[in-house]
């Protein structure tokens, strides 16, 4: 328990004094999973719209799927990942495997789902009087989705919110894909993974109550954008 | 030429046919209201004219052109009119932006969208209200933004669906007295649903009553309230004394109608033998003591057989050899000593009276 207790001041201190390997090591995790999220954004919000807007057949059965992958275990996307980069894969002549830009296209496959989930029930959460009352003002069809995005971008920033979270708090991929090489690959998530095995348990418990306020940050985000909704 | 036109139009959902052949013609200018029971399809036929949905059957016309299955069509066509829904929903903006939308997706400068809304909002008591947040207002200012909006982009077609049902008293005066304007003032055409007959008879030139998906009777309100063309028109139109009879005889225009044994006298076209329905409108029996001298050519006896009272009047039901129902002023009725059980006189004339063809 004491060990516990003064693992817990030291890392306090760390925090306190701004320790360059803990903020380091933030900074990094912060901006990859800044930097998933962003790329996941770019594409995945467009296509939960365009899958929205769209009638084909078999979209409650591609939506049920898509609503499934949410909770895909970290280390499988890890693992597709590693196939794809790794020398022998498809993508392996692009030299990216342990490399923070391999982290980010891992956590933006990661997240993809859950953003065009939600992306999608956020945009069915909008009246369907919104996008008629559009049309019947004159809007053409693109005019009345672009007012129904409008409606829904707080739907749709809680996606984001929710999917930066998953980024920065899985450690299967960041592992498998990044190596955790220190001062390269190394994010919040692996930092904890290994400080723990070698006893660190002080930067250890540092990094956690980071990753933590962090959590509890996108909570107030997430709970504040609801109200607004 | 009509502006507005439909031809043969129907509307089928999942296989049921919830509007039937409906033919149509609106002249540019001409204030239409479209009257009939909740689930007659008002509505779905408003949303056929505005182009929100594309008829199952017959054709939409617009200022001459059949813009049914051409998107194109349909949107110039719908960018040339306006629609005021009977919920109308705010979009998550200001007023100001709410009442703009219309125009910026007409790609307007805006120089003029400024000084457009701030007249659309002016002219529905709004402009006060043009930063507060659309969605915090309550429903009789949100409907008058809802018309604003509509109006803004001075559409050549108006359509409204029930525009004062879901307001109190006091919204709904204020609606209709901007809709009573705007309609003056611009001459635009103006199609609108309501069940409230009354709305319909003060603001329409023209009425037409839909019941079951079928127009039943388009006509002047005095056609339609004094002269309905069927018994579902004549119910819905307020005349609750319908009566089964056979002409039995026939002179001129005036012709004996036997109900029940009973000989009543009204204006008829029909000839002698012909089965009809005699509908006879309360406010047009007089009820008194003793045998009336006026000039009514129909005067029977009867028993009050009932009597309830509604705010200042009294609705009194007399058994005359057939039910008839009438209106008194509660005071006439305590004067008079109008009670349960009594016998009384019920008159009325035969001009009064409007008889329609039965089918056995």
């Amino acid at each position: 328990m004491e060990e516990i207790w003064n693992g817990f001041v030291k890392a306090i201190q760390l925090i306190v004094t701004l320790d360059p390997e803990v903020m380091e090591i933030t900074g990094r995790s912060l901006a990859i999973a800044a930097a998933s999220c962003l790329l996941a954004s770019l594409v995945c919000i467009p296509l939960g719209s365009l899958i929205h807007f769209n009638r084909f057949p078999g979209k409650r059965g591609l939506v049920n799927v898509i609503q499934t992958l949410y909770s895909v275990p970290t280390v499988v996307i890890g693992l597709l990942i590693f196939l794809l980069f790794s020398r022998a894969g498809p993508l392996g002549d692009m030299g990216l495997l342990f490399t923070p830009t391999v982290m980010v296209i891992g956590q933006a496959v990661l997240i993809a789902p859950i953003l065009v989930g939600l992306t999608i029930t956020a945009l069915s959460g909008v009246d369907n009087a919104i996008p008629e009352t559009a049309s019947a003002l004159g809007a053409d069809g693109i005019q009345a989705a672009v007012l129904t995005m409008r409606e829904a971008r707080f739907g749709m920033l809680t996606a984001i919110v929710m999917g930066f979270g998953r980024a920065i708090s899985e450690v299967g991929l960041a592992l498998m894909v990044g190596g955790n090489i220190a001062g390269f690959t190394r994010v919040l998530t692996t930092a904890i993974a290994l400080e723990s095995s070698k006893g660190d348990i002080e930067l250890s418990i540092a990094l956690g109550i980071i990753l933590i306020a962090v959590a509890l940050i996108i909570n107030i985000a997430l709970n504040r954008l609801q109200q607004r909704k | 030429m009509a502006l507005l036109e439909t031809r043969n139009v129907g509307q089928t959902y999942d296989g049921k046919a919830v509007l039937q052949d409906i033919s149509l013609s609106i002249g540019g200018g001409e204030v239409f209201a479209l009257i009939g029971p909740t689930g007659a399809g008002k509505t779905t036929l408003l949303r056929l004219l505005d182009l929100l949905e594309t008829p199952s059957a017959g054709a939409i016309l617009f200022d001459g052109t059949d813009v049914t299955r051409s998107n194109k069509l349909r949107l110039e066509a719908r960018r040339r009119m306006s629609f005021v829904q009977q919920k109308p929903v705010s979009f998550s903006m200001n007023v100001f932006d709410n009442v703009a939308c219309g125009l910026r997706w007409r790609r307007q400068k805006s120089s003029a969208v400024r000084s457009k809304v701030e007249t659309a909002l002016e002219l529905v008591g709004m402009a006060d209200y043009r930063n507060r947040d659309a969605r915090t207002l309550s429903g009789g200012e949100t409907q008058r933004v809802a018309i604003a909006r509509a109006l803004v982009t001075q559409p050549e077609v108006l359509f409204l669906d029930e525009p004062t049902a879901n307001l109190d008293p006091v919204s709904a005066g204020k609606v209709e007295e901007t809709l009573a304007h705007v309609i003056q003032e611009h001459r635009t055409t103006v199609v609108m649903a309501t069940h409230d007959m009354t709305q319909g008879q003060r603001l329409a030139g023209r009425i037409g009553v839909l019941i079951g998906g079928a127009l039943q009777q388009t006509g002047s309100p005095t056609e339609i309230f004094c002269a309905p063309q069927s018994k579902e028109v004549a119910e819905f139109v307020g005349v609750e004394n319908i009566l089964s009879g056979i002409i039995a005889a026939k002179d001129d225009t005036l012709a004996t109608v036997e109900v029940n044994g009973r000989a009543i006298q009204a204006i008829s076209d029909f000839a002698t033998g012909d089965t009809v329905y005699v509908l006879i409108r309360p406010e047009d029996i007089i009820f008194t003591k003793a045998r009336d001298s006026s000039s009514a050519r129909n005067v029977f006896e009867g028993e009050i057989i009932r009597m309830n009272t509604v705010g200042p009047l009294v609705r009194i039901e007399v058994d005359c050899g057939f039910p008839l129902l009438g209106i008194v002023t509660k005071r006439a009725a305590e004067e008079l000593g109008f009670v349960f059980g009594k016998k009384i006189f019920a008159s009325f004339k035969a001009t009064a009276l409007h008889t329609i063809r039965r089918w056995a």
